[in-house]
């Protein structure tokens, strides 16, 4: 009650262009409750790729001295650790195949969640809200504890170590979540297009793909790039299933191929994470609004 | 409403030649199955079944290129008299526990800061997912460097400043192991519940929060008795997919420690997999994996019946 009495006084003139009730903080204030822990929390959740980007461009002898050099900085950035990635081992195959299998189980994926999503929500067959309930819950399966029965399935069907094996199973994890965010978005569209449709004697199918599909498109983007994430994060699946190096994953070849006990791995090994990161991050900056609601949409159903 | 108009029923009065075919095509339970048809494929082929399988293999002595024969409870005997099995046990727990607690804490007051009016605020929040973004193996690897016995950054920033004189053997020493991998995994789940948590403070109208400073509520009280409150559904469902997450987590232990030093950082999701695939156990594996079945049912249940309550207090229809 104190502060607002005292900052009350100096109030009208800055009450004009603060929103709601922020003319009750003074500056100083703001530093240390809001800048001061805000700038603290980035400066900790930023500074992993910080360090990752710069022991990517260090040079060798830089990369080990602490004491001749700060270790902080570089000014002899140097590209050996990059070109050596790109050119001397197979690292634009496995960012190739990556890409191929995360492209692909996604669009399967999201084919077969936009049908599901709208026979639950639109279709209403019998039983819609048990399929509904039963679609979340395998949402809450996680692949931990699938990876060692379905590599036994993988087997059977003799997918193993083919880039099939990863297109067929990571759907599993795709499905539910886009199915969950689509049939909120579904539930948005309002139901009398769809009647009006009916009327003029368009199909099921006519509706879907005319109406609700092109209505949806933010939900869909959403869902697609959340997808993509998804995948290009997947591990287990990657290192259980796929055994030969000309089939792995990012994720995977890096661990399993990099780590060779050269006391210099350092620099490659962080070029190859943050050429990893950089397609997923590059898109997360065009699209970040949609993986927002993404994470939020699939969570507030 | 809307149903009883699309029924074909009324068509079939007015035109009077519908055939069998037509009505097949608008009965809604038959399009049903078919629009369900690619989902029900894949979440039945490749996760309803893998399922049961492997509790199924849990029972039995198969092994990588075998098939195994049914010995019953014998997997699950073998395993509670191993002591490996039991600290992988307590390693999730505290695992479990100690980030999931520190994640809230943190993710909830970093959401409380975003939530205020500051510039710059659409790049702040893009720049406190991206940790969320970069796929968890490779900021796992970032983490193994920045937690390397001889340069680590870490240990050279603490000696500079004098608090320590040796290097800190992160990953080499047991309990220092234990809480590398838990800050790793703090750090890697904090974006998505902080972003997850400001979702739901921005749904709280401003107004509640005047109407309590003009009673004279604190800043605690007004957390207390108007955020919070407001919040807790979400909250609850946040706090399921974090603990589930947590708890069946593989890839951050994987890259750093691969359950060492001796043991003291494997959870049962590494230590099934070091048993199944490492050393072709499948059973014994199977046995650890199903053994995470309960453990996850309670928190779905806990946090299911948290929410039924919620609503049930609140009046709201059960939709």
């Amino acid at each position: 009650m104190t502060d607002m009495t005292a900052d009350a006084k100096r109030g009208p003139a800055a009450a004009d262009h603060s929103e709601g009730m922020s003319y009750l903080e003074t500056l100083p204030r703001r530093l240390v409750t809001l800048y001061l822990p805000l700038s603290i929390i980035l400066i900790v959740l930023l500074f992993p790729f910080y360090w990752m980007a710069l022991t990517a461009i260090k040079p060798d002898e830089q990369l080990l001295d602490l004491e001749r050099f700060n270790p902080f900085w570089t000014w002899t950035p140097t590209w050996k650790h990059v070109s050596k990635l790109l050119f001397e081992t197979h690292y634009p195959l496995w960012l190739w195949n990556t890409m191929f299998v995360a492209i692909t189980s996604t669009i399967l994926s999201i084919i077969a969640s936009v049908l599901a999503a709208y026979a639950i929500v639109r279709l209403r067959y019998r039983g819609a809200q048990w399929v509904g309930g039963a679609i979340f819950l395998a949402y809450l399966v996680p692949p931990s504890i699938l990876f060692i029965p379905l590599s036994t399935v993988v087997f059977q069907y003799g997918l193993f170590d083919t880039p099939f094996a990863l297109i067929l199973t990571y759907p599993t994890i795709l499905i539910p979540f886009s199915t969950w965010l689509l049939m909120g978005y579904f539930k948005t569209i309002p139901f009398e297009l769809e009647e009006c449709a009916l009327i003029d004697g368009a199909s099921r199918w006519q509706i879907l793909t005319k109406i609700v599909m092109p209505l949806a498109v933010p939900g869909l983007i959403s869902a697609f790039i959340f997808c993509f994430t998804l995948c290009w994060n997947e591990f287990i699946y990657a290192l259980t299933f796929i055994s030969s190096t000309q089939h792995k994953t990012v994720p995977v070849a890096i661990v399993n191929e990099f780590v060779d006990g050269d006391i210099y791995r350092w620099g490659s090994l962080m070029a190859g994470a943050l050429v990893g990161s950089l397609p997923l991050v590059v898109l997360y900056a065009f699209f970040v609004e949609h993986y927002v609601s993404a994470m939020t949409g699939a969570v507030k159903e | 409403m809307a149903d009883i108009a699309l029924n074909p029923r009324p068509a079939r009065k007015r035109i009077g030649d519908v055939t069998a075919w037509q009505r097949l095509k608008a009965n809604r339970n038959w399009l049903g199955i078919w629009f369900m048809l690619p989902t029900a494929a894949f979440l039945l082929l490749f996760l309803a079944y893998p399922l049961g399988l492997g509790i199924w293999l849990s029972f039995t002595d198969a092994r990588i290129g075998r098939g195994g024969n049914f010995i019953g409870l014998e997997n699950y005997e073998w395993l509670w008299g191993d002591s490996v099995f039991w600290l992988s046990v307590f390693n999730t727990l505290l695992y479990t526990g100690v980030a999931s607690v520190i994640k809230f804490a943190i993710g909830l007051y970093l959401a409380l800061l975003l939530n205020q009016h500051m510039p710059f605020k659409a790049i702040i929040r893009a720049l406190v997912l991206i940790p969320f973004i970069v796929p968890t193996v490779l900021s796992a690897i970032a983490f193994w460097w920045i937690y390397d016995s001889q340069f680590s950054i870490l240990s050279w920033s603490l000696k500079k400043l004098g608090l320590i004189s040796q290097n800190i053997d992160f990953l080499g020493d047991f309990w220092n192991a234990r809480w590398s991998v838990i800050a790793a995994n703090i750090w890697r789940g904090v974006p998505f519940i902080a972003i997850t948590l400001l979702a739901g403070l921005q749904t709280v109208s401003p107004a509640l929060y005047e109407a309590a400073t003009i009673d004279g509520a604190s800043r605690w009280q007004m957390f207390r008795h108007i955020t919070y409150p407001l919040l807790t559904p979400i909250i609850a469902v946040v706090m399921t997919f974090s603990v589930l997450f947590t708890f069946t987590d593989f890839q951050l232990i994987w890259v750093m420690t691969r359950g060492g030093p001796v043991n003291a950082t494997h959870l049962m999701a590494t230590l099934g997999y070091q048993r199944a695939i490492g050393g072709g156990y499948l059973g014994e594996g199977s046995a650890i994996a199903t053994a995470m079945i309960p453990f996850l049912l309670a928190a779905i249940l806990i946090s299911w019946f948290g929410l039924q309550r919620r609503k049930w207090q609140q009046g709201e229809a059960n939709d």
